[in-house]
């Protein structure tokens, strides 16, 4: 039974910053390709701190480094990431007539991904 | 550090929509950078200092190293020879540069859009349908004693939104500072901005616009059910208390960003936001305002409105503007493979638009103006390196109040501005068209092509 997950994809800090060396940067590659996850949901589904998890929409999917934040920074079956490439592999061209695509509230499914995998 | 030194006071930062001009910068004049940002957050200390000059070529073409004047060359062919080509980005160049971006859309019949289509463009569809009640950040600072922060995280995006104008600061009207005014968060998720609200609203994904019409509501003395928690994940009595409030303050301010635009309802989470300021000025004082990203991301809004009379997603091809979202915006005429060329200023689309609208981009010739390596520029037929407005490029910038500032220079840069090249490209486009496009009109009636 496949997993589904709210995602907001947001600024942060690091991500300000880095961009500001370049977004091809290592350290911009970096903060990009994380997504944070509520410990608890991280827990259920046996993923480790910093473990591996792909993410998929209709649009595409990405694999990402997982992070966990606790209850009351974070609650249970809601996602954050960065904007960078890794968020655009999984939104999708319709703006429902808007011109903006949606990259808040994003429902995506949501699988561990072994180190061996 | 040689002792080849120069101060600029008065500086002005582009790096976001607070364009802070009270930057006291101290170059290094010998090896062109910027060792120290006075008065400047964390992401305009990271802006100055990362932007010294780069060894890069002035221009690509294909990979290969090329002039600026090939790079020129290239482009005015490539924009001369499309059928349907876009203009992008715009919102991190001058509003001189963006003038000329216009200019050449006009003349080759094209599209131009800008950064604001993914970022507040569903804001401007709203203040079209519900008018904006609004203040400058100065009257905010010197009055505003309730300040509401609505889907944004000004201590990682904004962090001087807070200490210069909206949070902290002592004003005419609010001579003890934070202690005078009443600071409210509205958000999804707790962040590093949580901290600084008197008060945090949690509200569920996605329900945003049923909290702000049911706060219409209590304004205008509805009765709303207790229920609305469970929608929301917000308490009738916590809606009460903050309509009191509002009702009550002498001067409150509602400052939304991409958290109401990016989600679901986009324009009409903004329009909802738009009508409440309306509303609350039955009782008090009340204003609103969109928090913006890039630093002139506003004036791209100004300079296509004075231009063209609309402020984003505008199509040339007739000879005489017209502005449809969702049909001239570029995230869809990408996406649906309509365009044939692409001139992208100031921008890196392909990091962040959604991947068909990706493809699209690297099936088509593009030309990118950047002082980065970027993405968009990896891809691009032609990309040009181009010198950074603000730190080598004087002009104009607008604040996000719409509040239009001068640049100081901390350094001169030996790539040309980006207004410099799109000069030089009109000028050649304009030999190769022998003046404007002619402009396709509708075909009489009973005429098929």
């Amino acid at each position: 039974m496949p997993e589904y997950m709210t995602l907001i994809g947001g600024r942060s800090s690091k991500q300000g910053t880095a961009l500001c060396q370049g977004k091809l940067e290592a350290d911009y590659l970096e903060v990009t390709s994380v997504v944070e996850m509520n410990v608890e949901d991280m827990a259920r589904l046996g993923i480790v701190n910093e473990g591996r998890v792909r993410l998929r929409t209709p649009g595409g999917e990405s694999i990402l480094r997982c992070k966990g934040r606790e209850t009351k920074d974070l609650p249970p079956g809601i996602l954050f990431m960065a904007y960078g490439p890794l968020s655009s592999e999984l939104m999708t061209g319709d703006t429902a007539g808007t011109g903006m695509p949606l990259s808040k509230n994003l429902q995506v499914e949501v699988e561990p991904v072994p180190d061996d995998a | 550090m040689s002792d080849n030194i120069r101060t600029v006071p008065d500086a002005t930062c582009t790096f976001c929509g607070c364009v802070c001009d009270d930057i006291v910068l101290t170059v290094d004049m010998d090896s062109h950078s910027i060792t120290k940002s006075q008065n400047a957050c964390v992401l305009g200390k990271a802006w100055f200092k990362e932007h010294g000059i780069e060894e890069r070529p002035r221009a690509l073409i294909g990979g290969r190293e090329a002039s600026t004047e090939e790079g020129v060359e290239e482009a005015a062919q490539i924009l001369a020879n499309a059928r349907f080509p876009i203009i992008y980005g715009l919102s991190d160049t001058t509003c001189e540069a963006q003038r000329v971006a216009v200019a050449i859309a006009d003349m080759i019949g094209g599209n131009v859009d800008t950064t604001t289509s993914v970022c507040h463009g569903p804001s401007g569809i709203a203040f079209q349908s519900a008018g904006e009640s609004t203040a400058s950040l100065g009257e905010i600072r010197n009055r505003a004693d309730l300040v509401i922060f609505w889907g944004g995280n000004p201590a990682e995006a904004h962090p001087r939104l807070f200490t210069r104008y909206a949070v902290t600061p002592k004003g005419m009207y609010v001579p003890n500072g934070r202690k005078d005014r009443t600071i409210v968060l509205v958000d999804v998720r707790r962040t590093p901005s949580t901290p600084v609200a008197d008060i945090f609203l949690q509200v569920k994904p996605g329900s945003d616009f049923e909290v702000l019409w049911a706060l219409r509501a209590l304004v205008k003395g509805r009765r709303i059910d207790a229920s609305i928690e469970q929608r929301t994940g917000v308490s009738l009595a916590v809606l009460q208390d903050l309509v009191a409030r509002m009702k009550s303050c002498r001067f409150g301010v509602l400052l939304f960003g991409m958290g109401l635009t990016m989600t679901r309802g986009r324009h009409f989470n903004s329009g909802a936001l738009l009508a409440l300021a309306t509303d609350l000025n039955e009782f008090t004082h009340f204003v609103a305002a969109p928090v913006r990203g890039h630093g002139n991301v506003t004036g791209a809004d100004n300079v296509m409105s004075w231009q063209t009379g609309f402020p984003f997603g505008v199509n040339l091809s007739r000879g005489y503007p017209r502005f449809n979202p969702g049909e001239f915006t570029t995230v869809d005429l990408l996406s649906r493979g309509e365009v044939d060329a692409a001139l992208i200023i100031a921008s890196d689309p392909a990091s962040n638009f959604p991947k068909p609208a990706i493809e699209h981009l690297k099936r088509i010739p593009v030309i990118s103006l950047d002082p980065k390596a970027t993405i968009t520029g990896a891809l691009s037929r032609v990309a040009f390196t181009t010198a950074t407005y603000g730190i080598n490029v004087a002009g104009t910038a607008y604040r996000m109040d719409n509040v239009p500032l001068t640049l100081r220079p901390a350094f001169d840069s030996p790539y040309p501005s980006d207004e410099e090249v799109l000069t030089a490209i009109r000028s050649r486009v304009r030999e190769l068209l022998g003046g404007n496009r002619l402009p396709v009109g509708p075909l009489p009636a009973g005429k098929a092509t």
